[in-house]
């Protein structure tokens, strides 16, 4: 009713929400996150287009890897053959058919953990369906994002799917043994890259001939480091450590009443000046703060 | 074409709010777009048109405000875009993405309240 006077008339209310629209798969992504923390389990986001050569890579990594225990999910739209290959390689693996699906959200990873051992694994592959546009915008819980770009795609490919390259961790440029057929200059690839990323990770690799996959290996066990230290969000050590301090509001609602919590949480990093190649990640979004509203299914 | 379950958990959220607020009707919502939200424009005003039939959306005005992509060096704040690298060389530091470039936001909903 008017409150002005009682009229009986409805009144035009403006709402400001300023929420994410993908608010609901953020709270199940960060969800999966903090159980794959909890457990020490490196989980990856691994996307790229149909083709480039997501599986083999993962074939070949169990190859390289001695010792670590890989597993997998892995989402196709209509068959479960890539979980069958994994399978035949040694990685535990599960199918994901997400039928009219183009990408994989963190409530369809939640729900294909029910009943697959994840809990002992080292790192867990997701792989995500072969697309280059939808996939990147879902947040699953993972600890970092690996877009595998092959050599045959073209030298440009970066420049025309920005989203998926911007979201992308580590890029796995795939097929380098096919290098001395093709035109492709790897140059004007890198070029590109750095043009969508501020801060690209390259790695050269093929899984035919096993190049490169010693530095994806490594790169696998850098990430793994924080996690089995149970801080996951800070970058390796180095000389000089420096601390700040960063102050955050959040807001959200629970059933009814919205309010902010400001809170500030203080965190040392550092970082080695060696060169151009280090990764920075500062806590700085994310630090799970759960509210007593959310409800989640088990 | 996520589009479609974009749409659908912007619908979703609405009608909850709407319902939580008890309105009779929804005339307006308001979105904002960054140009690397992954998000094609016109599909998604589409989607919203196909989605909203029988929902309190169904006589909704869907504004789209759209941003541009745009990094700055943490540094000296020097201004990128598209196309450009992505690397402030005086400064010797990744560019940052500004937080509009990718928002994919529900910014406000005009709603109408017995």
């Amino acid at each position: 009713m008017c409150t002005t006077c009682g009229c009986g008339d409805t009144e035009l209310v403006p709402v400001e929400l300023h929420e994410k629209i993908l608010a609901g798969n953020d709270r199940a992504a960060a969800h999966n996150r903090e159980h794959f923390r909890e457990s020490g389990v490196l989980a990856l986001n691994i996307m790229g287009s149909p083709g480039s050569g997501k599986t083999a890579v993962l074939e070949a990594t169990a190859r390289v890897v001695n010792g670590v225990r890989l597993g997998a999910v892995s989402a196709d739209l209509a068959t479960d053959n890539d979980a069958r290959r994994l399978e035949k390689a040694g990685i535990p693996s599960k199918a994901i058919t997400t039928g009219q699906a183009c990408h994989l959200d963190a409530e369809l990873v939640h729900r294909s953990l029910h009943d697959f051992p994840w809990r002992g694994l080292d790192v867990f592959f997701i792989e995500n369906v072969g697309n280059l546009v939808c996939p990147a915008i879902y947040d699953l819980g993972q600890e970092a994002n690996v877009v595998a770009l092959s050599v045959t795609e073209g030298e440009d490919k970066p420049l025309k799917y920005p989203v998926m390259f911007q979201k992308a961790d580590l890029v796995l440029v795939t097929k380098v043994d096919l290098v001395p057929h093709l035109d492709i200059d790897l140059a004007r690839l890198e070029d590109s890259l750095r043009r969508v990323m501020p801060d690209p990770k390259v790695l050269r690799v093929s899984a035919r001939t096993g190049e490169g996959m010693g530095a994806w290996k490594a790169w696998l066990e850098e990430k793994r480091a924080p996690i089995l230290r149970g801080k996951p969000k800070e970058p390796p050590m180095h000389e000089h450590a420096h601390t700040h301090q960063h102050v955050h509001e959040h807001e959200h609602s629970h059933g009814g009443t919205k309010h902010t919590h400001p809170h500030s949480h203080e965190h040392v990093h550092s970082h080695e000046h060696a060169g151009s190649q280090e990764t920075h990640q500062h806590g700085g979004g994310e630090h799970g703060h759960e509210g007593s509203g959310h409800e989640h299914e088990h | 074409m996520h589009e479609y379950s974009l749409v659908e958990a912007l619908i979703r959220r609405v009608e909850e709010e709407a319902r939580r607020r008890s309105a009779i009707a929804v005339h307006g919502l308001k979105v904002s777009l960054g140009e690397l939200a992954g998000v094609d424009p016109e599909l998604f005003q589409t989607a919203f048109e196909t989605f909203r039939q029988g929902t309190v959306c169904e006589k909704a005005a869907l504004e789209v405000v759209h941003y541009p992509a745009r990094w700055e060096c943490p540094r000296c704040g020097k201004a990128f875009g598209r196309g450009d690298i992505l690397r402030c060389e005086p400064c010797s530091e990744p560019a940052r993405l500004t937080p509009q470039s990718d928002a994919l936001l529900l910014d406000a909903i005009d709603m109408e309240i017995p």
